[in-house]
C-alpha cells in the first residue's frame, strides 16, 4: 500500500498555484518551524472573488499537497465560499490523507482563514457583508 | 537506475545465507526439542551456527543467546543488568541521548519503577566524552549502556574504553552493536564487553532473528516464559532457518567486513564532500569517528519527507529523522542531541550506503539530492526569508 493517495503525490509532485503574489489582498502565514510545517497564502481579491491565489509551502508531502489543494478549490471562487472552506473538504478531494497527516488539511484550511482575516483587517466592511453571504449560502 | 541507499534500515538477504536457510524450511523442518533424528538435525543446526556467530565476536558458543532481533536482545541486556542491580541495591544506570528506541523506551519503564537513569550529552559530534561518562559512574550503578555506532548518524562510540571505565568501576556494560556487527572491527574480549546486542538483518541476515552476547557468569533474565529453549533464557521454538541465515550472513560480513568498509569509506567521503557543496547545508556527526556507509545532512529550508518522496521517484532510497516522517511532532532525538534545532533537524537525509555501491551511484544520489533541496528551496517559505534576510541562516 503506498503511502498517499494518487491524487496527494500528483498534486506534491505537480503543486499547482506555487509561488508569491507580491501585491497581494491577504497574506496568511500559519505553521512553525518547530512543528515541520510552514503555509504561507497569497490571495488577491477583485470583486469579491478570488482573483487569484498563490502559496509557499515548507513541509511534508500531505502539507504541500494540502496548500495546492486548497488553492484550487477556492482559485475564482466568491470570497463567501472560500469563508467555508474546511480541512476536511480539502482532505477529501485528496482522496484522502493518513490520519496522522489530517493536521496538514487543518493548516491548508487555517492558512486560507488567515489570509483572508489579513485583507479583513484591511477591508473591516467585508467581514460581515462576506459572511452574511457566505450563511445564506 | 534504483539505489538503495538505506542499509541502515535493513539490509538485503546475501544469497549465501538464503541458500543455507532453505533445507531448513523444507527438508530439515523438525523442532529441535525433538528427539527424533530430523529434530536433532535442527538442533545441531543450530549449535553450529552459534559456534559460528561466537567466532566471529571473540566470545564462546555459551555466551550467545538467539533472540528475535536487536529490540529483544536491548530489552533482556538491560532488563537483566536492572534485575542484577536490584538484589544488589544498585538502582542507577547510565546511558546517553541517542540511543535506540528498544534501549530508551527500556530505561524509561525502569525508570517509572523506581530506577534513576543518567543520559550524558553527546556533543556537536555525537561521541560521548569518555570523563564525562566516568564522572556520572556512582556506587550504586548497576549498568553503563552505550551503543557501539548511531543508527542515524553513523558515530562510533569510544566503546573500548568505556568498557575498560566499567571493568574498573566494577559497572557491567551493554552495548546495542547492531549497526557495528559485521560492519566495523567487534570484538567483545579486547572491548570489555559483558553484554552485546546485535541483529541479523543489518549485516545482510534474515529479519527477526538476532542475538545477545552475555559474558560468562551473568545469568540472564528471560522475557518470555515457557520451554526450556536457550537454556532456559529464551523460551520458544528456536528460529531455526533464520539462526542458520544469520550465522551464515556474519561469517561471509566479517570475512568481507575490512575490503567493504575500505571501499565504502571512499565513497561515503565521495558523497559528503559532493552534499556538502549543496549551499547552506552540513554533515550530522563526526566526519571520521563514523560507520563506513553513513551519510546523514540537513538542508535548511526544507522538510525531510517531501525530499524522500522525491528522491523516491529518481528511484533512490533513503530515509530523514524529520516529524513528518515518524509520524511524531518532533525530529529524531538524535538530532536535536547534536545541538541541530527544530527548523534544521526536519531537513535532514540519511543515506547509508550497500555493498554494491559505486561512484556512479554515489554521483547520482548527489545531482538528485542537489536538483530536489533546490526545487524544494524554490517555494519555501523559510528559504525565502533566509535569502531575503527576513531570518539568518543557520547553517
Ligand atoms: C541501533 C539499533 N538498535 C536496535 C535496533 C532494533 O533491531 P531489530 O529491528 O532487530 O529489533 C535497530 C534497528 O532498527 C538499531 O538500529
Ligand atoms: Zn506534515
Amino acid at each position: 500500500m503506498a503511502l498517499y493517495s494518487e491524487k496527494v503525490m500528483d498534486h506534491f509532485r505537480n503543486p499547482r498555484n506555487v509561488g508569491i503574489i507580491e501585491d497581494a489582498d491577504g497574506i496568511g502565514e500559519v505553521g512553525n518551524a518547530k512543528c515541520g510545517d510552514i503555509m504561507k497564502m497569497y490571495l488577491k481579491i477583485d470583486d469579491d472573488t478570488i482573483g487569484d491565489v498563490k502559496f509557499e509551502t515548507f513541509g511534508c508531502g500531505s502539507a504541500i499537497a494540502s496548500s495546492s489543494m486548497a488553492t484550487e478549490l477556492i482559485k475564482g471562487q466568491p470570497v463567501s465560499e472560500a469563508l467555508k472552506l474546511t480541512n476536511k473538504a480539502v482532505a477529501e478531494a485528496l482522496d484522502g490523507l493518513p490520519e496522522y497527516k489530517m493536521h496538514c488539511s487543518v493548516l491548508a484550511e487555517e492558512a486560507i482563514k488567515n489570509a483572508l482575516d489579513d485583507y479583513y483587517s484591511k477591508h473591516p466592511e467585508k467581514r460581515k457583508e462576506h459572511s452574511d453571504e457566505s450563511g445564506k449560502l | 537506475m534504483n539505489i538503495y541507499a538505506d542499509n541502515a534500515a535493513t539490509t538485503k538477504l546475501s544469497r549465501k545465507a538464503l541458500e543455507e536457510m532453505l533445507p531448513y524450511l523444507e527438508e530439515s523442518y523438525g523442532n529441535p526439542s525433538s528427539l527424533y533424528s530430523l529434530g536433532q538435525k535442527a538442533r545441531e543446526a543450530i549449535e553450529k551456527a552459534r559456534a559460528v556467530i561466537a567466532r566471529c565476536m571473540c566470545a564462546s558458543a555459551r555466551e550467545i543467546t538467539f533472540t528475535s532481533g536487536g529490540s529483544e536482545a536491548d530489552n533482556q541486556a538491560i532488563l537483566t543488568a536492572a534485575e542484577l542491580g536490584r538484589k544488589a541495591g544498585k538502582k542507577h544506570i547510565v546511558t546517553d541521548l541517542i540511543e535506540h528506541h528498544a534501549v530508551l523506551r527500556t530505561l524509561a519503564k525502569l525508570e517509572r519503577e523506581g530506577y534513576e537513569i543518567t543520559y550524558l550529552p553527546v556533543h556537536e559530534n555525537g561521541i560521548v566524552r569518555i570523563e564525562e561518562l566516568e564522572a556520572a559512574i556512582r556506587e550504586d550503578t548497576c549498568l553503563v549502556t552505550v551503543m557501539y555506532a548511531n543508527n542515524e548518524i553513523g558515530t562510533i562510540q569510544p566503546v573500548r574504553e568505556i568498557g575498560a571505565i566499567c571493568r574498573k568501576r566494577g559497572v557491567l556494560f551493554h552495548t546495542d552493536a547492531v549497526q557495528a556487527v559485521g560492519h566495523i572491527p567487534v570484538n567483545v574480549a579486547e572491548d570489555n564487553i559483558d553484554m552485546l546486542s546485535a541483529s541479523a538483518h543489518k549485516f545482510h541476515g534474515p529479519k527477526g532473528a538476532g542475538f545477545l552476547y552475555a559474558r560468562k557468569g551473568i545469568r540472564l533474565s528471560g522475557l518470555i516464559e515457557g520451554g526450556a529453549q536457550e537454556r532456559g533464557k529464551r523460551a520458544g521454538t528456536e528460529n531455526v532457518a533464520g539462526i542458520v541465515g544469520m550465522a551464515a550472513a556474519l561469517e561471509e560480513a566479517v570475512s568481507n567486513r575490512e575490503a567493504n568498509a575500505e571501499k565504502l569509506t571512499a565513497l561515503r567521503d565521495r558523497l559528503i564532500k559532493g552534499l556538502a557543496a549543496i549551499p547552506h547545508s552540513a554533515l550530522n556527526g563526526d566526519a571520521e569517528k563514523r560507520l563506513p556507509s553513513n551519510v546523514n545532512f540537513c538542508f535548511e529550508g526544507i522538510e525531510g519527507e517531501s525530499l524522500l518522496l522525491l528522491l523516491d521517484d529518481r528511484g533512490i532510497s533513503a530515509s530523514s529523522g524529520s516529524a513528518c516522517t515518524s509520524g511524531s511532532l518532533d525530529p529524531s532525538h538524535v538530532l536535536l542531541a547534536i545541538g541541530r534545532v527544530h527548523d534544521v533537524a526536519h531537513g535532514s537525509l540519511r543515506l547509508t550506503l550497500g555493498d554494491d555501491a559505486d561512484e556512479t551511484q554515489v554521483d547520482e544520489i548527489i545531482r538528485a539530492t542537489s536538483d530536489v533541496v533546490t526545487y524544494l528551496r524554490g517555494f519555501s517559505p523559510i528559504w525565502r526569508d533566509l535569502t531575503t534576510g527576513k531570518k539568518e541562516f543557520i547553517l
